[in-house]
């Protein structure tokens, strides 16, 4: 498969823009289609594809697995964060009212950062789940 | 209608062939399917998620899962009269079951008349985030959203804790024998 020039240079033109269609379905989240989850699962499925063409130790240089496994709790933990955060500034939990200069602008921004958690977990898990199934058959 | 007759046939072929290969690859093509049927109900961020979830990350999986097993499913050892009389019945329940919903997209139905209306007011008045899916999600309905988030979470720990716990065992010492 490593020798396959056709699959390498496909993969090198399309891994950058299922990169940016990831962080646009992320950051456009609010416009148009999409989120956190559906940016997330993109993003996977390229690190996925990168794995296919050009095998699973050259993606792992660039997604470690330890990175992967941190990113699973991390995303979580950025979202509940954030509902602490709400908390703490005075208002109910996941209530972002108060992260901007106004309320609508701080549910915005509450929204965002919100969106950033769901997309570390969903990326790492299936990265993290991809790695270990693949990694099983080679010992 | 041309898509419902493709899931069809995929469907026919998933359960006739015996080539575990085959089957994972129309698995694939299942769900690019299920994702233009999708785009055309007008549900796109669905159908994005179901063509890299089940077109593209799950084949992938399915693939390394016959890397490490045999590709060819074993001949059944019952009789299929049993397994087929459950599923034609509980098809039949869920077809009866269609028959009490209301028409697509009425608009009198529980579902467009409680609080949908108010999310599609105010969105823009309390969030500026013109996407109501979106804003729904991850404002008025956060505590469903960070649920989900934490379901997402616990299953990748469980998969990973079955994947991972086993190779831990295998290249230590060998197992002590029962003593006596």
């Amino acid at each position: 498969m490593k020798l396959d020039v056709v699959f390498r240079i496909a993969a090198k033109i399309f891994i950058p823009f299922m990169l940016v269609f990831a962080l646009y379905v992320q950051f456009h989240g609010e416009l148009g289609p999409g989120g956190g989850f559906q940016a997330g699962v993109v993003a996977a499925a390229m690190v996925v594809f990168y794995a296919i063409i050009f095998g699973l130790e050259s993606a792992q240089k660039i997604v470690p697995p330890r990175v992967v496994e941190l990113m699973v709790p991390a995303g979580v933990g950025i979202f509940a964060g954030v509902g602490v955060v709400s908390l703490l500034l005075g208002e109910n939990y996941l209530n972002y009212s108060p992260f901007g200069g106004d309320s609508q602008h701080g549910q915005e921004y509450g929204i965002i950062l919100v969106e950033i958690g769901v997309l570390v977990t969903v990326t790492g898990t299936l990265v993290a789940i991809f790695y270990s199934f693949v990694g099983r058959g080679r010992e | 209608m041309v898509l419902l007759t493709l899931l069809a046939a995929v469907t026919l072929g998933i359960v006739r062939l015996r080539n575990l290969f085959a089957v994972v690859i129309l698995g694939g093509i299942y769900s690019f399917l299920m994702a233009s049927v999708m785009i055309v109900l007008d549900a796109v961020d669905v159908a994005m998620t179901e063509a890299s979830v089940g077109a593209g990350v799950s084949t992938v999986l399915m693939l390394a899962t016959l890397y490490l097993t045999k590709s060819q499913e074993s001949e059944p050892t019952h009789t299929p009269l049993l397994p087929l009389f459950v599923a034609v019945a509980t098809g039949a329940v869920l077809v009866i079951g269609t028959f009490a919903l209301p028409p697509f997209g009425a608009a009198d139905t529980p579902a467009n008349t409680h609080v949908a209306p108010y999310y599609l007011e105010n969105s823009i008045r309390d969030t500026l985030v013109p996407n109501v899916v979106t804003s729904v999600l991850a404002s008025y309905r956060g505590f469903d959203t960070l649920g989900e988030v934490t379901v997402i979470f616990t299953a990748g720990i469980a998969v990973l804790m079955l994947l991972k716990g086993r190779r831990q065992v295998k290249p230590g010492p060998k197992r002590p024998r029962i003593r006596r």
